[in-house]
Protein backbone atom coordinates (compact mmCIF):
# COMPACT_ATOMS: atom_id res chain seq x y z
CA UNK A 1 0.00 0.00 0.00
CA UNK A 2 1.46 3.31 -1.08
CA UNK A 3 0.16 6.83 -0.46
CA UNK A 4 1.14 9.59 -2.85
CA UNK A 5 -0.25 13.10 -2.94
CA UNK A 6 -1.87 14.60 -6.00
CA UNK A 7 -3.12 18.18 -6.05
CA UNK A 8 -6.66 17.49 -4.78
CA UNK A 9 -6.33 14.13 -3.07
CA UNK A 10 -4.07 11.29 -1.98
CA UNK A 11 -3.68 8.32 -4.27
CA UNK A 12 -3.56 4.99 -2.45
CA UNK A 13 -2.21 2.17 -4.60
CA UNK A 14 -3.44 -1.23 -3.46
CA UNK A 15 -2.07 -4.26 -5.23
CA UNK A 16 -2.51 -8.01 -4.92
CA UNK A 17 -5.39 -9.19 -2.80
CA UNK A 18 -7.89 -7.58 -0.47
CA UNK A 19 -9.10 -10.51 1.57
CA UNK A 20 -10.16 -11.33 5.12
CA UNK A 21 -6.59 -10.86 6.35
CA UNK A 22 -5.36 -7.89 4.31
CA UNK A 23 -8.58 -5.80 4.23
CA UNK A 24 -8.57 -4.95 7.97
CA UNK A 25 -4.91 -3.87 7.57
CA UNK A 26 -5.93 -1.61 4.68
CA UNK A 27 -8.68 -0.01 6.77
CA UNK A 28 -6.40 0.48 9.76
CA UNK A 29 -3.75 2.17 7.60
CA UNK A 30 -6.31 4.50 6.00
CA UNK A 31 -7.70 5.47 9.41
CA UNK A 32 -4.16 6.25 10.53
CA UNK A 33 -3.70 8.50 7.49
CA UNK A 34 -6.99 10.21 8.37
CA UNK A 35 -5.71 10.94 11.85
CA UNK A 36 -2.70 12.56 10.18
CA UNK A 37 -5.03 14.86 8.24
CA UNK A 38 -5.68 13.03 4.98
CA UNK A 39 -9.33 12.71 4.02
CA UNK A 40 -9.63 12.51 0.22
CA UNK A 41 -8.59 9.09 -1.00
CA UNK A 42 -8.32 7.99 -4.59
CA UNK A 43 -7.87 4.24 -4.47
CA UNK A 44 -5.86 2.97 -7.42
CA UNK A 45 -6.91 -0.64 -7.93
CA UNK A 46 -5.22 -1.18 -11.29
CA UNK A 47 -2.93 -3.82 -9.72
CA UNK A 48 -5.61 -5.35 -7.51
CA UNK A 49 -6.31 -8.93 -8.53
CA UNK A 50 -8.85 -10.02 -5.95
CA UNK A 51 -11.37 -8.54 -3.56
CA UNK A 52 -13.86 -10.23 -1.23
CA UNK A 53 -16.68 -8.88 0.91
CA UNK A 54 -14.08 -8.20 3.61
CA UNK A 55 -12.43 -5.77 1.17
CA UNK A 56 -15.76 -4.12 0.36
CA UNK A 57 -16.50 -3.68 4.06
CA UNK A 58 -13.15 -2.04 4.72
CA UNK A 59 -13.68 0.43 1.85
CA UNK A 60 -17.18 1.23 3.12
CA UNK A 61 -15.68 1.79 6.57
CA UNK A 62 -13.11 4.24 5.22
CA UNK A 63 -15.67 6.10 3.07
CA UNK A 64 -18.10 6.43 5.99
CA UNK A 65 -15.41 7.82 8.26
CA UNK A 66 -14.08 10.22 5.62
CA UNK A 67 -17.46 11.80 4.98
CA UNK A 68 -17.95 13.67 8.31
CA UNK A 69 -14.43 15.09 7.80
CA UNK A 70 -15.57 16.51 4.47
CA UNK A 71 -13.57 13.88 2.59
CA UNK A 72 -14.42 11.17 0.17
CA UNK A 73 -13.28 7.97 -1.49
CA UNK A 74 -13.01 7.52 -5.26
CA UNK A 75 -12.01 4.27 -6.98
CA UNK A 76 -9.97 3.88 -10.12
CA UNK A 77 -8.59 1.16 -12.35
CA UNK A 78 -11.12 -1.59 -11.62
CA UNK A 79 -11.05 -4.53 -13.99
CA UNK A 80 -12.02 -8.17 -14.30
CA UNK A 81 -13.43 -9.90 -11.27
CA UNK A 82 -12.71 -6.86 -9.06
CA UNK A 83 -15.02 -4.71 -11.20
CA UNK A 84 -17.58 -7.51 -11.16
CA UNK A 85 -17.59 -7.65 -7.34
CA UNK A 86 -18.20 -3.89 -7.12
CA UNK A 87 -21.02 -4.12 -9.59
CA UNK A 88 -22.74 -7.05 -7.82
CA UNK A 89 -22.44 -5.34 -4.43
CA UNK A 90 -24.02 -2.13 -5.67
CA UNK A 91 -21.12 -0.13 -4.22
CA UNK A 92 -20.70 1.48 -7.62
CA UNK A 93 -23.97 3.33 -6.88
CA UNK A 94 -22.45 5.48 -4.14
CA UNK A 95 -18.69 5.33 -4.74
CA UNK A 96 -17.48 7.21 -7.81
CA UNK A 97 -15.45 5.02 -10.16
CA UNK A 98 -13.03 6.40 -12.76
CA UNK A 99 -10.67 4.80 -15.26
CA UNK A 100 -7.41 6.32 -14.05
CA UNK A 101 -6.28 8.36 -11.01
CA UNK A 102 -5.82 11.39 -13.28
CA UNK A 103 -9.47 11.15 -14.31
CA UNK A 104 -10.54 11.31 -10.66
CA UNK A 105 -8.67 14.47 -9.68
CA UNK A 106 -11.64 16.71 -10.40
CA UNK A 107 -14.04 14.77 -8.19
CA UNK A 108 -12.72 16.08 -4.89
CA UNK B 1 -6.72 -27.28 -21.74
CA UNK B 2 -9.11 -30.18 -21.11
CA UNK B 3 -11.40 -30.55 -18.15
CA UNK B 4 -10.00 -33.23 -15.90
CA UNK B 5 -11.91 -35.33 -13.40
CA UNK B 6 -10.74 -34.25 -9.96
CA UNK B 7 -11.63 -35.64 -6.54
CA UNK B 8 -10.15 -33.88 -3.53
CA UNK B 9 -10.98 -33.51 0.10
CA UNK B 10 -9.29 -31.65 2.88
CA UNK B 11 -10.09 -30.52 6.40
CA UNK B 12 -8.92 -27.19 7.75
CA UNK B 13 -9.25 -25.38 11.02
CA UNK B 14 -11.84 -22.65 10.48
CA UNK B 15 -9.64 -19.68 11.35
CA UNK B 16 -9.58 -16.28 9.68
CA UNK B 17 -5.80 -16.25 9.46
CA UNK B 18 -5.91 -19.54 7.53
CA UNK B 19 -8.40 -18.25 4.93
CA UNK B 20 -5.69 -17.23 2.43
CA UNK B 21 -4.19 -20.73 2.62
CA UNK B 22 -7.58 -22.38 2.15
CA UNK B 23 -8.28 -20.15 -0.84
CA UNK B 24 -4.85 -20.96 -2.27
CA UNK B 25 -5.64 -24.67 -1.96
CA UNK B 26 -8.98 -24.34 -3.77
CA UNK B 27 -7.32 -22.26 -6.50
CA UNK B 28 -4.90 -25.11 -7.10
CA UNK B 29 -7.73 -27.62 -7.31
CA UNK B 30 -9.74 -25.40 -9.68
CA UNK B 31 -6.70 -25.01 -11.91
CA UNK B 32 -6.15 -28.77 -11.91
CA UNK B 33 -9.79 -29.33 -12.86
CA UNK B 34 -9.25 -27.04 -15.88
CA UNK B 35 -11.91 -24.49 -14.93
CA UNK B 36 -12.08 -21.25 -16.90
CA UNK B 37 -9.84 -18.61 -15.22
CA UNK B 38 -12.86 -16.47 -14.37
CA UNK B 39 -14.60 -19.46 -12.80
CA UNK B 40 -11.44 -20.17 -10.80
CA UNK B 41 -11.61 -16.61 -9.46
CA UNK B 42 -15.31 -16.99 -8.69
CA UNK B 43 -14.65 -20.19 -6.78
CA UNK B 44 -11.80 -18.60 -4.82
CA UNK B 45 -14.06 -15.69 -3.84
CA UNK B 46 -17.00 -17.91 -2.89
CA UNK B 47 -14.72 -20.18 -0.87
CA UNK B 48 -13.44 -17.24 1.15
CA UNK B 49 -17.00 -16.12 1.81
CA UNK B 50 -18.16 -19.61 2.81
CA UNK B 51 -15.22 -20.21 5.13
CA UNK B 52 -15.50 -16.74 6.67
CA UNK B 53 -19.10 -17.46 7.60
CA UNK B 54 -18.02 -20.67 9.28
CA UNK B 55 -15.17 -18.89 11.11
CA UNK B 56 -17.53 -16.15 12.29
CA UNK B 57 -20.82 -17.86 13.09
CA UNK B 58 -20.62 -21.64 13.15
CA UNK B 59 -18.80 -22.51 16.33
CA UNK B 60 -19.71 -21.36 19.83
CA UNK B 61 -16.16 -22.13 20.87
CA UNK B 62 -13.95 -21.39 17.84
CA UNK B 63 -12.06 -22.58 16.03
CA UNK B 64 -13.95 -25.51 14.63
CA UNK B 65 -13.23 -27.33 11.44
CA UNK B 66 -14.35 -27.15 7.86
CA UNK B 67 -14.05 -30.00 5.42
CA UNK B 68 -13.99 -29.08 1.74
CA UNK B 69 -14.76 -31.69 -0.85
CA UNK B 70 -14.34 -31.07 -4.58
CA UNK B 71 -15.56 -33.43 -7.26
CA UNK B 72 -15.22 -32.18 -10.77
CA UNK B 73 -16.19 -33.71 -14.10
CA UNK B 74 -16.39 -32.08 -17.55
CA UNK B 75 -20.12 -31.53 -16.92
CA UNK B 76 -19.98 -29.95 -13.50
CA UNK B 77 -17.69 -29.02 -10.68
CA UNK B 78 -19.21 -29.58 -7.22
CA UNK B 79 -17.70 -28.13 -4.06
CA UNK B 80 -19.10 -29.01 -0.64
CA UNK B 81 -18.27 -27.32 2.66
CA UNK B 82 -19.11 -29.24 5.84
CA UNK B 83 -18.95 -27.94 9.36
CA UNK B 84 -20.29 -29.20 12.67
CA UNK B 85 -21.34 -25.81 13.95
CA UNK B 86 -24.77 -24.52 14.87
CA UNK B 87 -27.37 -24.75 12.06
CA UNK B 88 -26.82 -21.82 9.72
CA UNK B 89 -28.89 -21.42 6.59
CA UNK B 90 -27.36 -18.56 4.59
CA UNK B 91 -30.61 -18.20 2.65
CA UNK B 92 -32.47 -17.31 5.83
CA UNK B 93 -30.76 -13.90 5.76
CA UNK B 94 -32.21 -11.00 3.84
CA UNK B 95 -30.20 -9.77 0.89
CA UNK B 96 -28.62 -6.37 1.45
CA UNK B 97 -30.53 -3.37 0.10
CA UNK B 98 -28.48 -2.59 -3.00
CA UNK B 99 -30.25 0.73 -3.48
CA UNK B 100 -29.40 2.05 -0.02
CA UNK B 101 -27.27 5.15 0.38
CA UNK B 102 -23.74 4.85 1.72
CA UNK B 103 -24.88 5.94 5.21
CA UNK B 104 -27.63 3.32 5.36
CA UNK B 105 -25.69 0.56 3.76
CA UNK B 106 -25.32 -2.37 6.15
CA UNK B 107 -22.16 -4.42 6.11
CA UNK B 108 -23.81 -7.82 6.52
CA UNK B 109 -24.95 -10.24 3.86
CA UNK B 110 -22.47 -9.20 1.20
CA UNK B 111 -20.52 -12.45 1.17
CA UNK B 112 -23.62 -14.54 0.64
CA UNK B 113 -24.84 -12.19 -2.07
CA UNK B 114 -21.50 -12.50 -3.89
CA UNK B 115 -21.40 -16.29 -3.79
CA UNK B 116 -25.00 -16.56 -4.97
CA UNK B 117 -24.28 -14.32 -7.94
CA UNK B 118 -21.00 -15.84 -9.10
CA UNK B 119 -21.71 -19.55 -8.51
CA UNK B 120 -24.07 -21.30 -10.91
CA UNK B 121 -25.89 -22.92 -7.97
CA UNK B 122 -25.63 -22.66 -4.18
CA UNK B 123 -27.50 -25.08 -1.90
CA UNK B 124 -27.70 -25.41 1.85
CA UNK B 125 -28.78 -28.47 3.81
CA UNK B 126 -28.49 -29.59 7.40
CA UNK B 127 -27.52 -33.24 7.64
CA UNK B 128 -27.33 -34.69 11.15
CA UNK B 129 -25.01 -32.39 13.06
CA UNK B 130 -23.47 -30.90 9.93
CA UNK B 131 -24.07 -27.83 7.81
CA UNK B 132 -23.56 -28.58 4.13
CA UNK B 133 -23.04 -25.75 1.69
CA UNK B 134 -22.78 -26.91 -1.90
CA UNK B 135 -21.63 -24.98 -4.95
CA UNK B 136 -22.24 -26.18 -8.49
CA UNK B 137 -20.21 -24.77 -11.38
CA UNK B 138 -20.91 -25.60 -15.00
CA UNK B 139 -17.45 -25.58 -16.57
CA UNK B 140 -17.02 -23.08 -19.41
CA UNK B 141 -14.56 -23.68 -22.22
CA UNK B 142 -11.38 -21.62 -22.04
CA UNK B 143 -10.69 -19.42 -24.98
CA UNK B 144 -7.84 -21.00 -26.87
Amino acid sequence: MVLRSMDTCDVVTVSGRMDAVTAPEFEKQCLKWMEEGHKNFLLDFSSLEYISSAGLRSILGVAKKAKPLGGKVVLSGLSGVVAEVFSISGFDAFLPIVETPEAGKGLF
Amino acid sequence: MPFLPVEKQRTFEARVDLVPRIVEWIEGVAEEAGLHPRQQQHLALSTEEAVMNICSYAYKIPPGEVTIQVSSTPERCRVIFRDRGIPFDPFSLEEPDLGASMEDREIGGLGILLMRRVMDEVHYTREGDENLLRFEIYPRERES
